[in-house]
């Protein structure tokens, strides 16, 4: 195994470089908005606001899967999951959510087969071993985890399995980004654009932002080394006056981006009218769906007579919203740490270990900037 | 009216099985020595001190590099005996089997099991078996119980001071690390074994050579995050620990990358964390790294007032985070 990818990109001595680079150079106040979760976990977990000067502000964003997801798709899952003989199989912390009732992982207490996955592909071998059940795979995630979804689809229609169903929760980074920026009551003036997300869609997608709101973006890795460059970057190009979208992640992300992989999304998903987000609300063309010629592996049409359609709100001491638009942090949030803990989160940003609740709680419970 | 049910997350070793133990356990099963929740309890008999555990093993795979869950009953209750400066003296074990177990594999394992106790010089001198239909275990679990005879008094979780000094004694989260791999096929072009080992001879070399030890705690599930959290919490301190003093193999630190944990908080089954006097360290290394499986122990960490019950982990470039307890599904039938 590499681990050379890892180690490099944490090496202090780089790390303590750049922190000094930028005391330096920056002049201006730089609210940064860092738009994946995974962004949010590196600031936290190593620190990097303590060895960062005032002037730099981080906002974090909506680019937490989990985290986004509404209540009503939450029991979506669980009301497929509660069927009859079925296996209903997603990925990670979507187990513990909670939704208006139940979470998948009490469900499965209950004797409610539910599997999670490291590798998505793992679904197809469940549906092949079980010809008699059901198999529901609930996908979730943004561009990232896209591809794997819809070449699970692939390999789905090519062994002809006729029991493995889609419930397809793929939502997209510009899009919440637009609907930030244009509510007109957002502080950001920067992005640390995705890494992640950016290695399939190219970092060209964000092009057009930091043209349309005059806003400097960078792509960064997720690696210390990386979030502090990319921040070195973001302070040059307002000292500059350059307002672009540049890549920090050279060693993984191009301009366009890997097209292979959009083409197999292309080819089996389509927008949606639109997708309502957690704490943001309804976005307009912010989320896929299957294609119509598809119907018949998309569960939302399979079991539709089954699944709630009313949207449920969080519960209204929780700030999420403000949250993920930057015009809060979670210390502000009257029941955070309290009600509302990672293992009994009221509000989407507790959910998942890559929301700026969970984050700040792990990692920061008291301050970012240091510990008090 | 919503039906309360047991959760795997509280049995994971982390907050919420704290919370089920101190909640239900301790509500019904209420008595001093309970209450002190060392790793084996401490009793007074006739006219010595014994330390009295039990455990019970339903890792999956039953096999694993390195070991496998025979070798695991034996080190794990063997080792919490040790925990309490105790010679593990006896031992009795309890098979519960599923119908169908291949005899040729229990064979191996138990075969595993006296080579173990080898190690440490305990005996098995009651057992108990049980098979059961197909179905109502998965393969075969095993439970451990075992007395020691403490050689040295003193040793417990509530006497950490400020000034004293963590010593971890090998690298960190290899047996999570080792057993996630196999369970989700992860293929890596080195090798990733479990730490799994009996710690007596260690200790034993430790007490007979009159190192001044304070606590000493087998890191198991939780890792070394959930045993010095407890630490903090159990003498009411604070831990400050070093990063980059904490040993880490590179396949551990591959594994806990691709899929989002942290090495601090994955199972050992060999590795302990040892509270020592200030001026005691370099002493305690010496000793240590004598031993093949304790010779890349590392003083990572001091005992402070700074924040009492919380663990301070210091990066390398000049910041801070709290080390919070494990909490969630960890992983589950780790040991």
């Amino acid at each position: 195994m590499q681990l050379d990818l890892i180690e490099s990109f944490r090496n202090p001595e780089h790390i303590k470089a750049l922190a000094k680079l930028i005391k330096k150079e920056c002049k201006t106040k730089i609210n940064v908005m860092e738009i994946c979760g995974g962004h949010t976990h590196t600031i936290m977990k190593f620190g990097l606001p303590q060895i960062l000067p005032d002037l730099i502000e981080f906002i974090h964003g909506p680019g937490c899967p989990v985290c986004i997801m509404p209540k009503e798709r939450i029991d979506h899952a669980t009301a497929l999951a509660s069927q009859k003989d079925v296996i209903l199989a997603t990925l990670g912390d979507m187990i513990r959510v909670p939704g208006s009732k139940t979470s998948l992982q009490k469900l499965r207490a209950e004797g409610k087969d539910i599997r999670s996955l490291y590798s998505p592909l793992d679904v197809i071998k469940i549906a092949q071993e079980n010809p008699n059940k059901k198999v529901i795979f609930f996908a979730i995630g943004f561009e990232t985890t896209t591809p794997m979804t819809a070449a699970i689809i692939e390999q789905a229609i090519k062994l002809d399995l006729k029991n493995l169903y889609f419930h397809i929760n793929h939502v997209s980074v510009p899009e919440p980004i637009d609907a930030i920026m244009s509510s007109g009551d957002s502080r950001i003036n920067a992005f640390l654009g995705p890494s992640h997300v950016s290695v399939i869609t190219g970092y060209g997608i964000f092009e057009p932002i930091a043209k349309r709101y005059q806003t400097p973006i960078v792509v960064a890795g997720f690696e210390p080394v990386d979030v502090m460059e990319a921040i070195l970057m973001l302070v040059r190009q307002f000292n500059e006056k350059r307002c672009i979208a540049e890549n920090q992640y050279t060693r993984a992300v191009s301009q366009k981006g890997n097209t292979k992989a959009q083409n197999l999304i292309n080819k089996y998903m389509e927008k949606r009218s639109h997708f309502r987000w957690r704490g943001i609300g309804d976005i307009p063309s912010s989320a896929l769906k299957l294609k119509d010629e598809y119907a018949k592996f998309d569960a939302e049409i399979v079991f539709d007579d089954i699944l709630p359609k009313e949207p449920i709100d969080d519960h209204k001491l929780c700030i999420c919203g403000d949250i993920l638009k930057g015009n809060a942090k979670p210390f502000d949030c009257k029941v955070f740490g309290k009600a509302c803990k990672p293992s009994s989160p009221m509000g989407s940003c507790m959910v998942s270990s890559e929301g700026a609740c969970a984050a700040y709680y792990k990692y920061g419970k008291f301050s970012g900037r240091g510990l008090k | 009216m919503i039906e309360k049910r047991i959760t795997l997350s509280q049995g994971g070793g982390g907050e919420e099985t704290n919370s089920l133990i101190k909640k239900l356990f301790f509500k019904y099963f209420d008595n001093e020595v309970l209450l002190k929740m060392e790793d084996a309890a401490v009793l007074s008999m006739g006219d010595g001190k014994i330390a009295f555990t039990t455990d019970s093993f339903t890792v999956s795979p039953i096999f694993f590099n390195g070991g496998n869950i025979g070798k695991l009953a034996i080190a794990g209750t063997v080792n919490d005996i040790s925990m309490m400066g105790a010679k593990p003296l006896y031992l009795t074990c309890s098979f519960m089997i599923e119908e169908g177990f291949l005899y040729d594999e229990l064979e191996t394992i138990v075969k595993s099991m006296g080579e173990e106790l080898k190690v440490s010089g305990a005996l098995i001198v009651a057992g108990d078996t049980k098979v059961v239909p197909k179905g109502s275990v998965d393969g075969l679990f095993i439970n451990t119980s075992g007395i020691g005879k403490i050689t040295k008094d003193g040793i417990s979780a509530h006497n950490l001071k400020s000034g004293d000094s963590i010593i971890i004694s090998n690298e960190v989260g290899n047996h999570g690390a080792c057993i996630l791999a196999k369970r989700e096929d992860i293929e890596l072009d080195m090798e990733l074994k479990t730490d799994c080992t009996t710690l007596w001879p260690m200790i034993e070399a430790l007490i007979k050579n009159g190192v001044k030890i304070k606590s000493l705690r087998d890191a198991t599930r939780g890792g070394l995050s959930a045993v010095l959290n407890e630490w903090a919490e159990t003498s009411d301190i604070c831990i400050e620990v070093d990063e980059d003093k904490i040993p880490v193999a590179d396949e551990v630190k591959g594994v806990c990358e691709m899929l989002g944990f942290e090495p601090y908080e994955f199972a050992n089954e060999g590795t302990m964390a040892i509270c020592v006097e200030a001026g005691e360290e370099e002493k305690t290394l010496k000793i240590l790294r004598q031993f093949e499986k304790t010779k890349k122990a590392s003083f990572i960490g001091k005992v402070s007032d700074k924040y009492k019950q919380k663990v301070i982990l210091n990066t390398p470039w000049g910041s801070a985070r709290y080390l919070e307890p494990p909490k969630g599904e960890l992983l589950p039938r780790i040991c």
